[in-house]
C-alpha cells in the first residue's frame, strides 16, 4: 500500500465545474489547481483510468468516469499509454487516498498532482453522466481558483467546439522513432518480419506493442509525415493510428494516404486513422451526440456474425449513408446502437476499425485484427508477385 | 443462432431442500429458465422436492415432479416422461451429481437423453480435481499444487509434498463440504477422513494453503458461436480461507488494474473453453498474491451458482434467463438486454455503484461448534447493498443483515493487544467490529491489513468509518448542517445510528434531517452506468446528490415487504409467499412494489414486480420508499418476522398496513392479551406464566409443574427455547440462555410431554374463515414446528379433534379481526386441545400447503388483503384429498461438527421437502428420501422404546422380522422382543460401557431407528442417539406412528410401488387451456 503525501491529503480545497448551460457541481480539488475549459465526455470503464489519462485522444476533452471509485490501485509508470497525461481534467465520484497494488508507484492524487492534471472528486456523477447523455457532450469550465459562476460559464461557452478542430498537430511526435517493444505476455510472431510506418496522430503505446507482437518491424512517424516520405522508406504497410479532434480537418493526412491507397499500400486504420480513410474515399463522419467511451461495447464481424467486446473512445462516426459509392464498406457494426465499428475497401488492402483493439484498457478480444493486417500485407505481397510474374 | 427445433420437452433439475450452500437461488435461477423455455415454446418437466419452490408451482412447468431427487426417482419420472433433453446447470451441485449419476447409470443412454447446458465430460472435467487441474496446466494456467488422494494413506503422502497448513477439498461436493484448513496433523487426519466420507467419489484434493491471498470471482458467459462475455467481477474482502459464500463481497472488482482484470478475464474464457462449457454461464475463482500480483485459478463451477445469481442482482444482468437461452440454440446477439430494451445481451454489464454483500450465519443455534470461518460454507443466508461509494454501500449492507447492527458501529471494547491481534487474525464472523475496535486504539492500516489479510483498499474506509462513528457521539443537533449530513448519510450512516448518538429518538431525527433538506434520491441499476436509457424499474436509494430517477407514477400501489436475508426459521417460504403477493396484486390490476435485501430469492428478479426496490429492511429504508410511493397499502404479514417487526412504526408513521391490523399482531404475541383472549373465547392453552426475573421464573415453574417450556417473547424460529426439567435446569436458563427484563420477558408453560402437535393454517377475510389445511406433527411434542415432519391430511387425530382444531381457528381469526393468513400450533393430548400459539401472519407451511393442496393459498390471501372477500372469489375449503403429503425437514449438522444434532423447541433446520403418494406410507418414504434419509429395505435396525410403547412397537417389530430385518436393541426393548419370540440383538446403552448404540451409529451398522423417549434422563441418551443419526444420515423415528408410517413405506418400496406422479395429474389442472400467469408481465 502507499498512501498519499500527507499534503495532498490535508484539507480538501474547494473546486468548481460550470458547463456551458449554466449548470454548476461542486466538489474538492484532487488533482492540479489552475482553471480549463474542455468538451466534457463520460467513461463508463471500470478500470484503466490511467490509460485513459494518458491516451492521447482525450486531448481538449475532460473525463468523467461513471464508476464512483476511482484511484483504488494507484498509478503504475508502466501503464502509460503515451508520455504525458492528454485529457484536460478527471471527474470522479470518489478518488482513493491509497494506492493498492503491488505494483503502483505512487497514488493517483500524487500522480495528477506530478502531470500537472485538474482534477475534482465529490461531485454527483451519475446527475452529470445523465445530462450529458440527454444533452450530448458539452463545453465546460473546471476551476480551482475562480468560483464566478457566470464568468465560468461565459468562459465554457467561448471555448471553442471540437467540431472543425485538428488537434493532432498537438499530440505527435515531433521525429520519426523506431519502436521494439513487444506486449509483456504475447508470444511475437516468429514468421518474416514486416516493416510498418506507423503514421501517428496521437497513438498508445499497446498499439505499438501489438503490431511488434504481430512481428513487425516499426517506424513511427510525424502524423503529418508526406506520403512521398513515407513511401521512399518502402514499407509492407501503413498504420494510421487513433488521435483526438475532428477527422474531417486533418486535410493533410487526407492527402497524404490518399497517396498511400493510390500507390496500393496495405493499410490498417484505428479509431482517427479509420476516419481518415473514410475522409480519403469520400465518405463523410459527424459528431456524435457522445461518443462511446468504455470498455464493454459489442462489435460484430458482418461477415461470421463473431462478437468482440471492444474498448471505445470516440466522439465522431463514420456516417453510413455516404459509404456508397466510395469503394468502402462495413465490415462490423456497433451492438448496441448499429453505427459502423469497421470498414473495409472492396478493392485495396485497406481495412480500419472505430474502436480500439489494443485495448489498454479494455478486453484483448480483438488482439486478432493485428494478425488480420499481417495477413492482408503478406496477401498483397503475393498478388504484387504474381502481377509482377505475369 | 436460432433456437434448436430437434428438442422437445426438457427436463430441469431443481436443487431440492434448502440446505447451507444450496439456497433460494437455485429457485431463482430454475425459475427463471423454466418461464423462459416454456415461452420458448417447449415442454418443461421439473423435478424438485422443495415445495416451499416458486419453481414447484403447478402453473410454471408443464409437469412438476415434487419427488426426491435421486436417481431411482429421476430415473422413473424419465421413463414417463421422455424427455429430449436435461439442463443439469440450474439445480446447483444437486442437478449436476444428479445428471452424472444418471449418465453413468447408463438411464441417459438408454432413454435418448441429451444433457444440454453442460455435458457429462465437461461436468466431470470441472468437477473432478485431478482432471481440473491437469486442464489448467494445458492452458498455462496455475493452480494451486495440489495432490489427488482416495485413501487416508494417500492422504498422508499428499501432506508430505505440500506441508502444512494445507486445504483439503472433497470432490463432488457442494459449499466446501467436508472440506477445511488444516494448520496441523491433527486437524489434517480429521479432515480428510470426514472429506473422503462426504465426497460421492472417494476423492480429495490436499491443497497448498494460499490463506491470505486476494480473492476474485468472474461470472463468465458463453454462446455455441463461441462469443464470451463477463458479467460481473467479484471481489472478496475477507482473503482466501474463508469460504466465498462465508466471505463479504463487493462487485466489482476493486483492486485489479486494467492489466490484471483483462489478464483475469482472458484467464477465464479461455477456462470455459478448454473445459468445455459451450453454452451458459460459470464461475470462476481466482486467488492472486497481493505481493506480486501472481494468479492462481481455484476452481470453476460449469453452472449458474449463489454467484451468479448475485452478479445477475448486482448488475441487472438476468444470467440463468440467458444460460436457458443459450442452452437451446440462441446466441448471445440474438437475447435482448431486458433493462434498457434496445441493446442486445452480448455486452458487458457495467455498473455506477459499489455492491456489498455480507454473509448471514447461525452460530448461536449451534453453540458447541467452532465460529472460525473456514473453506467449508457456513452461513445460512445473504444480504445485499447497493451504495454509490463503498462506505454507503458497505453500511447499508451492515443494517440489511437484520443482526442488530445499524451500521458499522462498535462498542469500543478494550481488548488487550494480544486479544485484539488474535480476534482481527481469526477470520470469524465479528471480526469487523474487531476491526472497528482496532483501527479506535490507533492501530495502523497496515497492521491490520498484515493480521488480517484484508486489503488495505478496503481498510482505510473502515478506518474512516470507524473514526466517525466514534466521533459522532460528540455532535449536537444543531453541528448537524445540511453539509454535514449528507456528507455523513452518504457514507451510509443510518438515522437509527444518529439518532442513537445525539440521543433523541429516531423519529425526531428524521424529522430534522428532512427539515435541513436532507433527502434519500432513487437510482436505477441500469447495467450500463447511465449510457443507455433503462426501461425497468429496478431501484436503490442512495445519499449522493439529490436527483431521483424513475418518478413514481400516479397508479393504484401496494409494497410488499420481504424478509431479509435467509435465516434459520425465515427462508424460502416467506419469499415464496411475497412472490405470490406481487403475482396476485399484479393479476389485480394493482401496482406491485417489492421491497427486499436478499439477492437470493425470486422476489428480487425485476421481472416479478412492477417495481423492485433493493434496500435493507429497516423502519428508515422503509419509511422512504413508503414516502416517495405513496401506496395504498403495505403488506407485511409474508415476509416473515422482519417485516412484521417494522408494522407499528410504520402505521405510526401514517403508513397504511394492509390485512391484519397491527393490534391484532400485538394481541397474539403478548401473552397477557393474548391469554384474556382464549379466556374470551373459553379456548384452553397449557398452564403458564410470564417471568421478568429468575425468582418469578422459579415460582412459576413450581405452579404450573415441570417439565416447562422456556422462550423468550418475540422470537423468530424458537431462538433460545428450551424444555427445562428441574429447578437447576430453570436456573442455569435463565442465567445463561436469556437476559430476562421487564421489557422482555421469559415466557414458561407447561411442557405437555407425549402430545401430538397440530399446525394449522387458515385465510380470514374478517368474516369469514377457510382453513387451508390441518397438520399433524409425526415427531414427538417439543419439536420446533419447523423441524418436525408432518402430514396433510392427519393421520391419527379423530374427526372429533380436526372438528374442535377447525372451530377454535375460526373463533380466533375473526376475534383477531384477521385479514388474510394466520396459523395456528396446537397440542393435543387424549382428547384434549390445546393452544400453543398463534402466528397472525403467512407462517412457514404456507407453500408446502399450497402444494399439497394445489390451491395457492398466498395469492388468495393477498386478495383479501385487497379487499376482496372470500365469498366473491369463490374460494372453498379444499376438497377431501386421495393423496398424502409428508413434509420433512433437511438439516445442516454436517456442517457444524461437535454440535449436538438433537432436535427440540429452537428450529435448527434450514430447509424442507415434501413427499406425495397415494399413501401414508409412500409420501413417508419419498419425504425422508428426499431429505437425505432414505428408508432401508434390507438390514438392522435398532429400537428403544419407552414403556407405554412397548405394546405396539411388537407388531412394528415382527412386521420388520417378516421382511427380513434383524433387530438390536437396548436391554428392556431387547427383553420384551425375546419374550414376543423376535429374534434380537442386545447393545449397551451410552452408560453401560462400551461398544454401545452411539458406537453403532457412528459405525453405520444400523440402517433404522426407532427411538420413542420420554423424560429427561432419557432425554439425554435419545439426544446422542439422534444426534448421531442425523450425522450419519440414518432415518431415526421417534414415534410410533412415524415408525408405523416408516413400515408403510419401506412395504412400498420393496415392492416396487413408488410411482411418480406430477403436481399436473394430481391436481387434473390443465395447463393447455391456462395463462401462465407469471408471463402476464405488462
Amino acid at each position: 500500500m502507499r498512501a498519499a503525501k500527507l499534503e495532498a491529503m490535508a484539507a480538501p480545497s474547494p473546486a468548481i465545474l460550470v458547463l456551458e448551460d449554466g449548470t454548476v457541481f461542486h466538489g474538492q480539488s484532487v488533482g492540479a489547481p489552475g482553471e480549463r475549459a474542455f468538451e466534457l465526455v463520460f467513461n463508463t470503464a471500470l478500470t484503466g483510468y490511467q490509460e485513459i489519462l494518458t491516451d492521447p485522444s482525450y486531448r481538449g476533452q475532460g473525463v468523467l468516469m461513471t464508476y464512483p471509485q476511482i484511484g483504488n490501485y494507484g498509478v503504475c509508470l508502466e501503464d502509460e499509454e503515451s508520455s504525458r497525461c492528454w485529457a484536460d481534467a478527471l471527474l470522479m465520484r470518489q478518488m482513493s487516498p491509497i494506492a493498492s497494488n503491488w505494483r503502483a508507484d505512487m497514488t493517483l492524487g500524487e500522480y495528477l498532482l506530478q502531470k500537472n492534471v485538474l482534477a475534482m472528486e465529490g461531485l454527483d456523477t451519475r446527475a452529470l453522466t445523465l445530462k450529458l447523455r440527454e444533452q450530448g457532450a458539452l463545453r465546460a469550465v473546471l476551476s480551482t481558483t475562480c468560483f464566478d459562476e457566470k464568468l465560468l460559464q461565459e468562459k465554457a461557452q467561448s471555448h471553442p467546439s471540437l467540431e472543425g478542430k485538428d488537434l493532432t498537430g498537438d499530440v505527435t511526435c515531433q521525429e520519426p522513432y523506431l519502436w521494439t517493444e513487444a506486449l509483456a505476455d504475447e508470444p511475437v510472431s516468429t514468421e518474416k518480419t514486416l516493416s510498418v510506418v506507423c503514421m501517428d496522430f496521437g497513438i498508445k503505446r499497446n498499439i505499438l506493442r501489438c503490431l511488434v507482437s504481430a512481428g513487425f518491424k516499426l517506424t513511427v512517424v510525424p502524423g503529418n509525415t508526406s506520403a512521398d516520405d513515407i513511401l521512399s522508406m518502402n514499407p509492407d504497410g501503413v498504420f494510421l493510428s487513433n488521435g483526438p479532434g475532428d477527422p474531417s480537418a486533418v486535410t493533410g493526412a487526407h492527402e497524404n494516404v490518399r497517396k498511400l491507397a493510390d500507390a496500393s499500400v496495405p493499410i490498417f486504420g484505428i479509431c482517427l486513422g479509420h476516419q481518415i480513410i473514410a475522409h480519403v474515399f469520400g465518405a463523410k463522419t459527424f459528431k456524435m451526440r457522445f461518443g462511446h467511451h468504455g470498455a464493454n461495447h459489442p462489435v460484430i464481424e458482418d461477415s461470421t456474425g463473431k462478437i468482440d467486446i471492444a474498448s471505445h473512445n470516440h466522439g465522431f462516426a463514420v456516417n453510413p449513408g455516404s459509404l456508397s459509392g466510395t469503394g468502402l464498406e462495413m465490415t462490423h457494426l456497433n451492438g448496441n446502437d448499429g453505427t459502423i465499428a469497421g470498414m473495409k475497401h472492396e478493392e485495396k488492402p485497406i481495412f480500419s476499425v472505430q474502436y480500439h483493439p489494443e485495448a489498454a484498457p479494455g478486453p484483448h478480444d480483438s488482439f486478432h485484427l493485428f494478425a488480420r493486417f499481417r495477413a492482408m500485407m503478406e496477401e498483397a505481397e503475393a498478388k504484387k508477385k504474381v502481377f509482377h510474374g505475369t | 443462432m436460432p433456437r434448436r427445433t430437434d428438442l422437445h420437452s426438457i427436463l430441469v433439475i431443481g436443487s431440492g431442500p434448502i440446505i447451507i450452500g444450496q439456497a433460494c437461488e437455485f429457485d431463482y435461477s430454475g425459475t427463471q429458465a423454466i418461464k423462459t423455455l416454456r415461452e420458448e415454446g417447449f415442454r418443461i418437466i421439473l423435478v424438485n422436492s422443495n415445495p416451499a419452490t416458486i419453481m414447484t408451482d403447478p402453473e410454471l412447468a408443464d409437469a412438476t415432479y415434487v419427488e426426491p431427487i435421486t436417481t431411482d426417482f429421476v430415473t422413473r419420472i424419465i421413463e414417463k416422461e421422455r424427455p429430449d433433453a436435461i439442463l443439469p446447470t440450474l439445480g446447483g451441485q444437486t442437478g449436476l451429481n444428479t445428471a452424472m449419476a444418471l449418465y453413468e447409470a447408463g438411464v441417459l443412454e438408454k432413454y435418448n437423453v441429451e444433457l444440454i447446458g453442460a455435458d457429462y465430460h465437461v461436468i466431470h472435467k470441472a468437477e473432478d480435481r485431478d482432471e481440473f487441474r491437469t486442464a489448467m496446466k494445458s492452458i498455462g494456467l496455475r493452480s494451486a499444487p495440489s495432490e489427488i488422494a482416495r485413501t487416508v494413506a494417500e492422504a498422508k503422502q499428499a501432506q508430505e509434498i505440500i506441508g502444512l497448513p494445507c486445504v483439503i477439498r472433497p470432490a463432488f461436493t457442494m459449499g466446501g463440504s467436508g472440506g477445511g484448513i488444516a494448520y496441523n496433523q491433527e486437524e489434517f487426519d480429521t479432515i480428510c477422513a470426514r472429506g473422503l466420507q462426504l465426497s460421492p467419489v472417494s476423492e480429495i484434493l490436499v491443497e497448498k494453503s494460499l490463506v491470505g491471498w486476494k480473492e476474485f470471482e468472474m461470472e463468465v458467459m458463453r454462446d455455441c458461436k463461441d462469443n464470451c462475455v463477463i458479467v460481473c467481477s467479484i471481489e472478496n474482502l475477507d482473503p482466501m480461507g474463508v469460504h466465498t459464500g462465508d466471505s463479504i463481497t463487493v462487485a466489482p472488482a476493486q483492486t485489479l488494474t486494467d492489466k490484471e482484470y483483462q489478464n483475469m478475464r482472458n484467464a477465464s474464457f479461455a477456462i470455459m473453453r478448454e473445459i468445455g462449457v459451450e453454452t451458459g454461464g460459470s464461475n470462476v475463482q481466482f486467488a492472486v498474491n497481493p505481493a506480486d500480483g501472481e494468479l492462481v485459478v481455484i476452481e470453476m463451477n460449469p453452472r449458474v451458482s449463489r454467484s451468479s445469481a448475485l452478479a445477475s442482482k448486482a448488475t441487472g444482468f438476468p444470467i440463468a434467463k440467458f444460460a436457458a437461452k443459450l442452452a437451446v440454440g440462441y446466441t448471445l446477439d440474438e437475447i435482448q438486454n431486458d433493462i434498457t430494451e434496445v441493446t442486445p445481451a452480448c455486452f458487458e454489464p457495467v455498473i455506477d455503484y459499489v455492491v456489498t454483500k455480507m454473509p448471514r450465519f447461525a452460530f448461536e443455534k449451534f453453540p458447541q461448534s467452532d465460529s472460525t470461518l473456514g473453506t467449508q460454507m457456513k452461513s445460512v443466508g445473504e444480504t445485499m447493498a447497493i451504495g454509490r461509494t463503498f462506505e454507503e454501500s458497505f453500511q447499508k449492507a451492515l443494517r440489511g443483515l437484520e443482526v442488530g447492527r445499524n451500521g458499522f458501529s462498535g462498542k469500543r471494547r478494550d481488548f488487550s493487544p494480544e486479544e485484539l491481534r488474535q480476534k482481527i487474525s481469526r477470520p470469524a464472523p465479528g471480526r469487523l467490529f474487531a476491526l472497528y475496535d482496532a483501527f479506535l486504539a490507533d492501530y495502523p492500516v497496515e497492521e491490520v491489513a498484515r493480521l488480517s489479510g484484508i486489503d488495505p483498499w478496503f481498510l482505510v474506509f473502515l478506518e474512516r468509518l470507524a473514526h466517525q462513528d466514534a466521533q459522532l457521539e460528540e455532535l449536537t443537533l444543531a453541528d448537524l448542517t445540511q453539509e454535514r449530513l449528507q456528507s455523513l448519510k452518504s457514507a451510509g450512516f443510518s438515522d437509527h445510528r444518529l439518532a442513537q448518538a445525539l440521543d433523541i429518538p429516531e423519529k425526531d431525527f428524521r424529522a430534522h434531517r428532512e427539515s435541513v433538506g436532507v433527502h434519500p434520491s432513487f437510482r436505477l441499476v441500469d447495467t450500463c452506468a447511465a449510457e443507455f436509457e433503462a426501461c425497468t424499474p429496478y431501484l436503490y436509494s442512495t445519499y449522493d446528490g439529490t436527483q431521483s430517477e424513475f418518478p413514481p407514477v400516479d397508479t393504484q400501489k401496494v409494497i410488499i415487504l420481504g424478509g431479509g436475508p435467509n435465516r434459520i426459521g425465515q427462508g424460502i417460504e416467506f419469499d415464496y409467499c411475497c412472490v405470490h403477493a406481487s403475482m396476485a396484486l399484479r393479476e389485480m390490476g394493482l401496482d406491485s412494489i417489492m421491497v427486499n435485501s436478499n439477492p437470493e430469492t425470486v422476489s428480487t428478479d425485476f421481472d416479478i414486480s412492477d417495481r423492485l426496490y433493493f434496500e435493507p429492511l429497516t423502519h428508515e429504508d422503509v419509511l422512504a420508499i413508503c414516502q416517495r410511493e405513496n401506496p395504498v397499502g403495505v403488506i407485511v404479514q409474508f415476509g416473515g418476522q422482519t417485516p412484521l417487526n417494522l408494522a407499528e412504526g410504520l402505521r405510526d408513521a401514517g403508513v397504511p398496513i394492509l390485512g391484519t391490523p397491527v393490534d391484532a399482531i400485538d394481541r397474539a404475541e403478548d401473552r397477557g392479551r393474548f391469554s384474556e383472549m382464549l379466556q374470551v373465547l373459553n379456548l384452553r392453552q397449557p398452564p403458564n406464566g410470564l417471568a421478568t426475573n429468575p425468582e418469578e421464573a422459579e415460582t412459576i415453574a413450581e405452579r404450573i409443574g415441570y417439565p416447562v417450556l422456556m422462550r423468550p417473547s418475540y422470537v423468530l424460529g424458537g431462538r433460545a427455547m428450551e424444555i427445562v426439567y428441574d429447578a437447576k435446569d430453570l436456573a442455569r436458563y435463565m442465567k445463561e440462555a436469556v437476559m430476562a427484563s421487564p421489557e422482555r420477558p421469559v415466557l414458561i408453560d407447561r411442557f405437555l410431554e407425549d402430545a401430538v402437535e397440530v399446525d394449522v393454517d387458515c385465510v380470514c377475510d374478517g368474516t369469514e374463515v377457510i382453513i387451508s389445511a390441518v397438520m399433524e406433527h409425526i415427531e414427538e411434542a417439543g419439536i420446533h414446528s419447523g423441524d418436525s415432519t408432518c402430514t396433510i391430511p392427519p393421520m391419527t387425530l379423530s374427526d372429533a379433534i380436526v372438528d374442535e382444531i377447525k372451530e377454535a381457528t375460526c373463533s380466533m381469526a375473526l376475534e383477531l379481526g384477521v385479514i388474510g393468513l394466520m396459523n395456528v400450533q396446537f397440542a393435543v393430548r387424549g382428547d384434549v386441545v390445546y393452544i400453543l400459539e398463534v402466528n397472525p401472519r403467512a407462517s412457514r407451511t404456507v407453500p408446502y400447503v399450497a402444494k399439497a393442496t394445489g390451491i395457492p393459498w398466498a395469492k388468495i390471501a393477498t386478495q383479501v388483503m385487497a379487499g376482496k372477500t372470500l365469498a366473491e372469489l369463490g374460494v372453498k375449503a379444499p376438497k377431501e384429498m386421495d393423496h398424502v403429503a409428508v413434509k420433512a425437514p433437511a438439516f445442516p449438522f454436517a456442517k457444524f461438527p461437535g454440535a449436538r444434532a438433537d432436535l427440540g423447541p429452537e428450529m435448527r433446520s434450514t430447509g424442507e421437502v415434501m413427499g406425495i403418494a397415494p399413501s401414508f406410507g409412500m409420501a413417508f418414504a419419498k419425504a425422508s428420501d428426499a431429505a437425505g434419509r432414505q428408508l432401508p429395505t434390507q438390514g438392522k435396525v435398532f429400537l428403544t422404546v419407552k414403556d407405554s410403547d412397548k405394546r405396539a412397537i411388537v407388531v412394528v417389530a415382527r412386521s420388520l422380522v417378516s421382511m427380513g430385518f434383524t433387530l438390536v436393541a437396548t436391554e428392556g426393548t431387547y427383553k420384551l422382543l425375546k419374550r414376543h419370540g423376535l429374534p434380537a440383538e442386545r447393545v449397551n446403552k451410552v452408560h453401560e460401557g462400551r461398544p454401545h448404540v452411539v458406537d453403532l451409529i457412528k459405525n453405520r451398522e444400523v440402517d433404522l431407528i426407532i427411538n420413542t423417549p420420554l423424560g429427561k434422563v432419557t432425554r439425554h441418551d435419545d439426544g446422542m442417539i439422534r444426534s448421531e443419526s442425523y450425522q450419519a444420515n440414518i432415518p431415526c423415528l421417534t414415534t410410533v406412528s412415524a415408525a408405523t408410517a416408516a413400515l408403510e413405506g419401506i412395504e412400498a418400496l420393496r415392492s416396487d410401488h413408488a410411482d411418480v406422479n406430477s403436481l399436473q395429474n394430481y391436481f387434473h389442472v390443465d395447463l393447455q387451456a391456462k395463462e401462465v400467469p407469471l408471463h402476464s408481465h405488462s
